[in-house]
């Protein structure tokens, strides 16, 4: 056998161990806080060998924990790779017993599973969405939509109050910050158009571009995206906790149905609510394209409403309440279709929640465009 | 009358992904018994249980309670069998936006047309049964683990279901609340004629209790039968259960 030359900055290689005809020797002690240096060691030196090791040899082991036989159990796993068998002999009996107790045995695999093509696991991971999402969100959605009809006269199938809670909740408490965003974004809309505006002379269309824009597209899109992130987040948030600590399980077994207790008295609280959150949007942002107008484009109050009526038509207001109970059914629908999908445990919560609000965003702002393009 | 089935298992398997978490699950539990399911964590009591209660799909076997076929109810059957039994659940299962009060009645608000103040003094009663005072205004989060438990099995028995079933209600107690709790479990075998599903670990407690037990483990029954002869069984894993 030819010692290979190690380089190793530990003082005294041979404290640790030596090899010998095809048995390593270890020695000492193999603790926690030796395998930093023991294990590079052995490796550079099993690196630069020829013939391989056949057997570990513990008998000059005199102290072992459970990351040393860990170390071991590893170190033989590797070297079963170059040679066909690699034995661990010797030991005292406190060094055997340790080593019997640590040693993990993998549990038997589970089937062998095949490798997939990329085609293969494209087409699998499609269908496991289609599977896993549209099927059980459409499912879900009939299921809501059939008892949100049946139960609007019927306040048995959940606790008396709940409604009247969940449009303060959904709805009512929405009011404060709807209204101030929306008269912002209507004051910023104006605000950029003015200076274009005055510059071809066409100051009057200012009511035109705030009136329309704002019933047709950005009172409606405003509202749903504010729910969406203050009741969207909150539904998946309450329904994901109630399924992990049998909350559901419990509804159910009392002979309730957990569709019509929990999530029909919001899908009736938020179609409530979201027409008149709306019009409200719909009302601060004309009020601040007007108080624009008044500043920067000399067109008072009067002249301003009095153009409304002219450009203002019955269906631009009826497309935004459309909207509105469209996006409304959205939210409630998706924010309980992630709370329903939580695995177990409390962090499934979290996650669910963040993917219900960005879920139910996007789904408004698709439905915004797809409704924008049917009525065009 | 005392040998009448109420619920037969037969060859219940469950899978859960590539885990098969219960094989070949047969047992049957009586008329007026305490019918004890035992096992080690993890060894799929809880399952069994959701199985029994139609929280899963049966994948495969057959579970009858009350002399119906759950994976074979339309809706009204289902309504009408949950309201013959109370549950109560592992983690307590108490709606977290209710009262500890308004937990309690909501089977009796949904489910019948009595007026408010007679819910509420049945209410009140069965919170005092469960030697619960004062909580009645309190939300499930302001309880102890001990209180919440207590809380939880008021709401199971407040209809006095003919059938009742308790995921570890034991858990976490003292002893003291222990006994407590299965001096009120023989009374209500006793006094209402319930039958009582429980799953527990405390051989104390099984002594005192049980009627029958099922011994589940990893997914599989090694014994079923009377207590007494489970007491006098050769299999090691039940003889070292009773005999430690
Ligand atoms: N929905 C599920 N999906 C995947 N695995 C599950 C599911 N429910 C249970 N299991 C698995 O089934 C096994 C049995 O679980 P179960 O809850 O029935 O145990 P248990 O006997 O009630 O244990 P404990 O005494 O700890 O409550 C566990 O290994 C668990 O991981
Ligand atoms: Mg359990």
């Amino acid at each position: 056998m030819v010692k290979p030359k190690i380089h190793n900055n530990s003082k005294d290689p041979d404290k640790d161990f030596k090899i010998e005809q095809s048995t390593l020797y270890l020695k000492y002690s193999l603790l926690l806080g030796d395998l930093d240096r023991w294990i590079p060691a052995v490796q550079e030196y099993i690196k630069n060998m020829q013939d391989p090791i056949t057997e570990i040899n513990l008998d000059g082991l005199k102290k072992i924990d459970s990351a040393g036989v860990a170390a071991i159990l590893q170190l033989k796993d590797e070297l079963i790779k170059n040679s066909k068998d690699v034995k661990i002999v010797g030991g005292s009996p406190s060094i055997r017993k340790k080593i019997g107790l640590f040693s993990y045995q993998e549990p038997p695999a589970s089937r062998d599973r095949r490798r997939m093509s990329f085609f293969e696991s494209t087409a699998e991971s499609f269908l496991n969405f289609y599977h896993d999402y549209m099927v059980r969100y459409f499912t879900l959605a009939a299921d809501v939509l059939y008892w949100s009809v049946t139960d609007i006269f019927k306040s048995r199938t959940h606790r008396k109050g709940e409604f009247y809670n969940q449009a303060v909740l959904i709805g009512v408490n929405a009011v404060y910050i709807i209204c101030m965003l929306s008269f912002i974004i209507g004051l910023v809309i104006a605000l950029q158009s003015a200076a274009q505006l005055r510059n071809f002379g066409a100051n009057i269309y200012i009511v035109d571009l705030i009136v329309i824009s704002m019933m047709r597209e950005m009172g409606p899109l405003i509202t749903a995206i504010l729910v969406a992130g203050r009741s969207g987040s909150a539904i998946a948030a309450e329904i994901a906790t109630m399924k992990v600590t049998s909350e559901l399980d419990a509804i159910k077994t009392m002979a309730l149905n957990p569709i019509r207790f929990v999530i029909v008295p919001k899908m009736h609280g938020s179609i409530i609510t979201m027409p008149f959150l709306t019009i409200l949007a719909n009302v601060m942002g004309i009020l601040g394209g007007m108080l624009i107008a008044y500043l920067y484009l000399d067109i008072g109050p009067e002249i301003f409403i009095n153009r409304m009526g002219e450009t203002l038509y019955n269906r631009d207001i009826l497309i935004g309440i459309l909207k509105s109970l469209v996006f409304a059914v959205l939210i409630v629908l998706t924010g309980s279709f992630f709370g329903l999908n939580v695995e177990e445990g409390a962090e499934g919560v979290g996650k669910v929640t963040t993917q219900a609000v960005v879920v139910a965003i996007s789904i408004v702002i698709i439905a915004d465009s797809i409704i924008g393009l049917i009525f065009y | 009358m005392a040998d009448k089935k109420i619920i037969e298992v037969n060859g219940l398997s469950a899978t859960f992904g590539e885990r098969e978490v219960l094989r070949d699950v047969s047992f049957s539990a009586y008329q007026g018994e305490v019918t004890v399911i035992l096992g080690e964590s993890g060894s799929g009591k809880t399952t069994v249980l959701k199985h029994l209660l139609g929280l899963y799909d049966i994948q495969e076997g057959y579970v009858s309670i009350l002399d119906n076929d759950i994976s074979d109810l339309n809706e009204e059957e289902q309504k009408d069998l949950y309201l013959k039994m109370g549950v109560f659940y592992q983690n307590g299962g108490l709606l977290n936006s209710l009262t500890v009060g308004e937990n309690v009645s909501l089977p009796l608000e949904q489910h019948t047309h009595l007026d408010d103040d007679l819910i509420r003094r049945i209410v009140l009663t069965k919170l005092q049964l469960m030697h619960l005072n004062g909580v009645y205004d309190m939300f499930p989060s302001q309880l102890s683990g001990g209180m919440l438990k207590r809380a939880a099995l008021a709401r199971a028995m407040v209809m006095d279901p003919p059938l009742l079933f308790c995921d570890e209600p034991g858990a976490g107690l003292d002893p003291i609340s222990l006994a407590s709790l299965d001096k009120l479990i023989l009374n209500l075998r006793k006094e209402l004629g319930m039958s009582i599903v429980i799953i527990t670990h405390e051989v104390s407690s099984i002594l005192r209790i049980a009627d029958r037990i099922v011994f589940i483990d990893e997914g599989k029954i090694i014994f079923t039968g009377k207590i007494k002869d489970a007491l006098e069984s050769k299999n090691k894993e039940v003889h070292d259960f009773f005999h430690i």
